[in-house]
């Protein structure tokens, strides 16, 4: 093409390099240089100010055997997973797929689905304790029941999750129902003619073209659920059984003892988790593409 | 709700039950979806002593906004208000000069690397702010800034490092988005500038970035609903409440010992109503903005 074997003006040169140049200077000064250097300091014992001293895997061990809260961190994210992409993600498919037909009203139950999206997980978290809070809040007034949903450590990481399902449904809902309107109509009819019900037109014909947006979701929601932190931190600030990984790594800085090393620890493994997925996504992005 | 009331009926004219059954479902969801707002909505109308003694689920005695007017000039609302603009309306504009550039570089024009730079962009947009924030809050607290840009003298508690913040983690998916909108423009646009002789800046800001108005749009109306919902960024990287952004700032509105949940419902509508204003005027928009991020556009 032509574009290929022009060459450009020192101008053209000089725009590009300024351009382009500050964008990689913020991208790595920002994200990705911290991003790694978070895995440097958490080999430190450092505390911010003062000299680094190198303690090798001294901070994950600590981690694992002598820090309570990491372990219901891990818990409560992994439940927050499980509970966005088995409960809500599901949900999300299934009122996508009821409302990708002819409705009257669609455009009513379409934007109540997804209000939610457009609000901030803190208001999201504010809004969670006026519904349950244990002395009237309305779940206890409609229920009879006294229950401290907020308050009770053995429970609350559920009531909270629902509150996060209510938002993930209507992302998750957007999407698919956009990757619906991208089906094909032929080969639903193809399979109607077959003699296919909607349920199987749907689950051997429909869902499979499906594929990337699926690849999408199952990302958002890993992600969603290992940035989980706003919704927590205006409830509780993330104690009391409401502990996630996000917040431990916050709190070690903004807290009352600043560990820096002890907090990149942390950091370190969200970064390795969330790195798989992330791989994993873009490779179904980029693979699409050739 | 329940979930498990209906299999997905089929659409087939002829069998109206189903489809009644179909919107008495979906009506219960939606309006299940909008009881708490709503609920929010009228225990901020509440006045405290009454919810406290009948609860949040009971019929009304007295309906008041004094709940809004306290937030609004107790709590000094809009000063939060003001923060908020003085960072998203430039973290908004400049994430997209940024990511409009770099998409058209990496999309139009075929330097080298444009594939690798395209993933670490996008890649960079999906980590989890955790994972990078504790080095850059030591970095923050390292840079020196000169006082008339920052009263802090540091990148840390200071509107800029909030501003640089928002724009390098947005700046990704941004990329992503654009660089798959400007591959969809036809080739001869550029091709007839190129005989004419025009310049990587004309071709760029003249040709492909009129043809970008409605992705901008969708871009402009999802980061602006992004920037402003932030919460973390703020709790981390400001240290003086007077500068906090306002989704922040609500968190004042609870007491040390004691809080008042019907001024918090009200502060919470307060912050809640420019984000809802916008998702009503610009619904096209922010639906696009969404989906332009998954499905290929």
């Amino acid at each position: 093409m032509a574009a290929k074997t022009r060459r450009y003006s020192a101008r053209d040169m000089a725009v590009l390099v300024i351009g382009l140049g500050v964008a990689i200077v913020v991208n790595v000064g920002v994200i990705w240089g911290p991003a790694l250097a978070s895995i440097g300091l958490s080999g430190t014992d450092w505390s911010g100010i003062g000299p680094i001293e190198w303690v090798g895997g001294q901070n994950y061990h600590d981690l694992a055997a002598e820090y309570p809260p990491f372990w219901s961190a891990v818990r409560n994210n992994v439940l927050w997973l499980g509970f966005l992409a088995l409960v809500a993600t599901p949900f999300g498919l299934f009122c996508a797929v009821l409302l990708d037909r002819r409705l009257r009203m669609s455009r009513f139950y379409q934007s109540a689905l997804y209000m939610p999206v457009v609000l901030s997980l803190a208001v999201v978290g504010f809004i969670a304790q006026l519904v349950y809070s244990s002395d009237y809040g309305v779940l206890n007034s409609v229920t009879g029941l006294s229950v401290d949903w907020l308050g009770d450590s053995s429970i609350n990481i559920w009531v909270v999750m629902v509150a996060a399902a209510w938002r993930h449904v209507g992302y998750v809902m957007v999407i698919y129902l956009a990757g619906l309107k991208a089906v094909d109509p032929a080969l639903k009819e193809a399979a109607a003619i077959d003699g296919a019900s909607e349920r199987q037109a749907f689950f051997r014909v429909v869902f499979p073209t499906l594929r990337p947006v699926n690849v999408i979701v199952l990302v958002i929601t890993v992600i969603e659920a290992l940035r989980a932190f706003d919704i927590v931190y205006a409830i509780n600030r993330g104690r009391n059984g409401l502990e996630l990984l996000s917040v431990l790594v916050t709190e070690n800085i903004v807290g009352e003892a600043s560990r820096i090393g002890f907090g990149s620890a942390i950091a370190v493994i969200l970064l390795a988790i969330s790195v798989g997925f992330i791989a994993t996504y873009l490779s179904q992005m980029f693979r699409e593409e050739r | 709700m329940t979930v498990t009331a209906s299999a997905p009926p089929p659409s087939s004219r002829r069998v109206r039950p189903l489809r009644v059954l179909l919107h008495v479902f979906l009506t219960l969801v939606a309006l299940g979806w909008l009881l708490p707002l709503a609920l929010a909505v009228y225990a901020s109308l509440r006045p405290y002593d009454e919810t406290a003694r009948l609860g949040y689920f009971s019929l009304p005695e007295r309906l008041t906004l004094d709940y809004y007017t306290q937030a609004w000039s107790q709590a000094e609302l809009p000063r939060y208000y003001l923060n908020t603009l003085i960072i998203v309306i430039p973290g908004v504009v400049l994430t997209l000069l940024l990511a409009s550039f770099t998409a058209f570089a990496i999309a139009r024009l075929r330097i080298p690397g444009r594939r690798t730079l395209l993933i670490v962009f996008t890649a960079g947009n999906l980590l989890p702010p955790q994972v990078l924030i504790t080095p850059l809050y030591t970095v923050y607290t390292m840079v020196p800034l000169p006082a008339w840009l920052s009263d802090s003298m540091s990148l840390y508690d200071s509107y800029l490092g909030l501003i640089l913040v928002h724009v390098a983690f947005q700046f990704g998916f941004c990329v992503f988005v654009m660089a798959n909108f400007m591959r969809t423009i036809p080739e001869e646009i550029n091709e007839a500038a190129l005989v004419d002789g025009a310049g990587v800046w004309k071709r760029y800001w003249r040709l492909t970035m009129p043809l970008c108005r409605p992705v901008l749009a969708a871009l402009g109306t999802l980061q602006f609903t992004w920037m402003y919902n932030d919460f973390l960024w703020a709790l981390v990287l400001m240290s003086s409440g007077d500068k906090l952004p306002v989704t922040s700032a609500l968190n004042n509105l609870r007491g040390q010992f004691f809080t008042d949940y019907n001024l918090l419902a009200a502060g919470s509508m307060l912050v809640a109503l420019p984000t809802l204003i916008v998702f009503q005027l610009l619904h096209k928009q922010f639906v696009a903005g969404l989906t332009l991020g998954s499905t290929k556009g």
